[in-house]
């Protein structure tokens, strides 16, 4: 059974749009983001509602910079990381637009262009937007602990990005394509620790890594970057050890949005992580790359971690998933 | 003067000491702070309920009644004076002596969590 | 493969992940929990001696008054935004003290306040420290019956 899908009529990203919140805009990649936030519940009352204005924020800039009509959009692809999508929901809820609702944790941004890809390059739909997102705030509430609780940080924890990212899919139009996908399998390899995702979620991203090179018999070399989703610092290390012992050398070639998006301190933390991550990295700063010609095809694949509160009390590991896009710069 | 002195190193000394197991909890086996609050509260009833944790305290004072195991004495120390006077005190004695740790807890907590709202965390 | 059952866990994994983790600095956070812990407990010291010398407060109402003071303290130090940083720095120092169990019950109480104040504030307040509660009251009532049945029985 192949996992790879080729696509004919390939998908092309005719825009994008990015919105951070301070702690990311301060960042290395900081320059990068379109809208830049000083305060990160953008005049809201709650830091749900804040997710939820970001997440339609970015929507609705990426129609406005692909110089598309509203109506003219065929879908809103969207997830995040709260109970229920409950932000994607309630953002697609300002759009009179068809809502297709994802989730794959932080894997999220990569399955909507997959998905978007497929609808496109079937005929069904000519302009689809894919759009993830994550707060801070939200996520350390729902999966760890209250804002203002004295607990300790171990270090191989990360920080949940706060920000959202959107793309625009479209049928015809001049950008960067969309070549392939591969849809990851769930894969869990027995780490119960919640706190060390990237260490989860690394065997995830090597088994789409592989059956990728394979099926299509491709190698790293075929790549100008490898970009994972949000494995940190440590997770991009062990990632770059399994490829290795597969007998695929990443190491020149694999990049980290969670790594990139803070500044390193290994010590402390392992980069960021969340939906809004790789949305944010990926529609900011790479796509700036591929419009000065930087990069020209890359392997766009994030990782997510299936669990909830729920199974991690349960005593349950954490299951994980990444699936996997081609994207390249073609004439 | 030298008394006094010697009061306070005690309690910093021995109070530190009961965080540093803590500490030694959690970086070894990952527990979370919830959980800690529980054990050490328990280890404190569980050694004031054979009479040891009156030692400590008459050794540390404060030292070892702030750590949260300093409520739970408190709480198996109500419970062991109530059940001289009879079986409804037995049974009330507990709560009874640890009253003003809850009462406040709730108090307080309602009106800071009334005052204050959450910031978001930059680091 | 897949670890669904135990069985299946990848233990090559699990311990080649355990051996190039990162580690925690051991000396510098049983420091930092040992001197914040102890200076908790001195400021506890100094309000009894305060109470006792100047109000003439004594017995188990004078611990009664520090802790409620302390509990004070530590929920307004949560309120303000502190006390999250004084426990990322101290960990168990800033834990074990009464002044973390206040924070662990403000700390939800004001998180759960966008749910409203009856579902929220006042119905999540207790999710971190409720449990200290249930085993507390529940462990003092076995410890006094116990107590009972040996003083009155024997």
């Amino acid at each position: 059974m192949k996992r790879t899908l080729i696509f004919k009529n390939k998908p092309v990203i005719t825009a994008t749009s990015t919105i951070a919140g301070p702690k990311e805009s301060l960042g290395p990649i900081g320059k990068y983001i379109e809208t830049r936030l000083d305060n990160d519940k953008f005049n809201e009352k709650t830091f749900e509602k804040a997710e939820c204005k970001m997440l339609s924020y970015v929507i609705d800039g990426v129609i406005k910079n692909s110089n598309r009509k509203r109506e003219s959009v065929n879908a809103i692809l969207a997830g995040d990381l709260l109970n229920q999508i409950i932000s994607s929901s309630y953002a697609a809820r300002d759009f009179e637009i068809p809502y297709i609702g994802v989730y794959n944790a932080c894997s999220t941004m990569s399955e909507t262009l997959a998905i978007g890809s497929v609808l496109i390059d079937g005929g069904y739909m000519e302009n689809v937007v894919c759009a993830t997102g994550s707060h801070f705030a939200t996520a350390e509430r729902q999966y760890r602990y209250p804002l203002e609780l004295g607990s300790v940080r171990p270090p191989q924890s990360q920080w949940t990005v706060t920000g959202a990212g959107a793309t625009m899919l479209s049928k015809n139009g001049v950008g960067p394509k969309i070549t392939m996908a591969t849809f990851g399998r769930v894969v869990d390899f027995g780490i119960t620790d919640a706190n060390n995702m990237g260490a989860a979620m690394a065997p995830a991203a090597l088994d789409t890594l592989v059956a990728h090179f394979n099926e299509n018999n491709l190698s790293p070399k075929d790549y100008d970057l490898i970009i994972t989703g949000d494995l940190g610092v440590f997770g991009s290390k062990i990632l770059k050890d399994l490829a290795w012992e597969k007998g695929f050398d990443i190491f020149e070639k694999h990049i980290d949005c969670g790594a990139l998006i803070y500044e390193p301190h290994e010590e402390e933390f392992q980069g960021g992580s969340g939906a809004g991550c790789s949305a944010v990295v990926l529609n900011s700063y790479f796509m700036d790359k591929f419009k000065n010609k930087e990069i020209n095809k890359v392997f766009f694949l994030a990782t997510g971690a299936l669990l909830s509160t729920v199974s991690t009390q349960q005593g349950e590991s954490i299951p994980c998933i990444s699936h996997g896009v081609v994207i390249e710069n073609r004439g | 003067m030298s008394d006094i002195i010697l009061i306070f190193v005690k309690a910093f000394v021995f109070g530190g000491l009961i965080c540093v197991i803590a500490q030694l909890l959690i970086n070894f086996t990952k527990i979370t702070s919830g959980k800690i609050l529980v054990y050490f509260m328990l280890s404190g009833v569980l050694l004031e309920s054979v009479g040891l944790y009156q030692y400590f305290v008459d050794f540390a004072g404060a030292g070892a009644t702030v750590p949260i195991c300093g409520f739970g004495y408190l709480l198996a120390k109500g419970a062991k004076e109530g059940a001289k006077k009879g079986l409804f005190d037995a049974i009330t004695g507990g709560i009874t002596s640890a009253s003003m740790g809850i009462t406040a807890a709730i108090v307080f907590g309602c009106l800071f969590a009334f005052i204050f709202s959450v910031r978001s965390k930059k680091n | 493969m897949t670890g669904k059952n135990k069985e299946n866990y990848n233990e090559n994994y699990i311990n080649y992940v355990k051996s190039i983790s990162v580690k925690t600095n051991e000396k510098r956070t049983l420091f930092r929990a040992f001197w914040v812990g102890g200076l908790i407990c001195v400021i506890g010291q100094s309000l009894r001696l305060l109470l006792e010398k100047v109000f003439f407060i004594t017995g188990d109402e004078l611990a009664g008054y520090v802790s409620m003071i302390l509990i004070f303290i530590g929920s307004f130090l949560t309120g303000l935004g502190v006390y999250d940083r004084i426990g990322k720095y101290a960990g168990g120092g800033s834990i074990v003290p009464i002044t973390g169990f206040a924070n662990s019950v403000v700390s939800p109480a004001m998180e759960f306040k966008s749910e409203g104040f009856i579902y929220g504030l006042a119905a999540k307040m207790f999710t971190i420290a409720g449990p200290i509660i249930v085993f507390g009251v529940a462990s003092s009532v076995v410890v006094g019956l116990v107590y009972y049945f040996i003083y009155w029985v024997f």
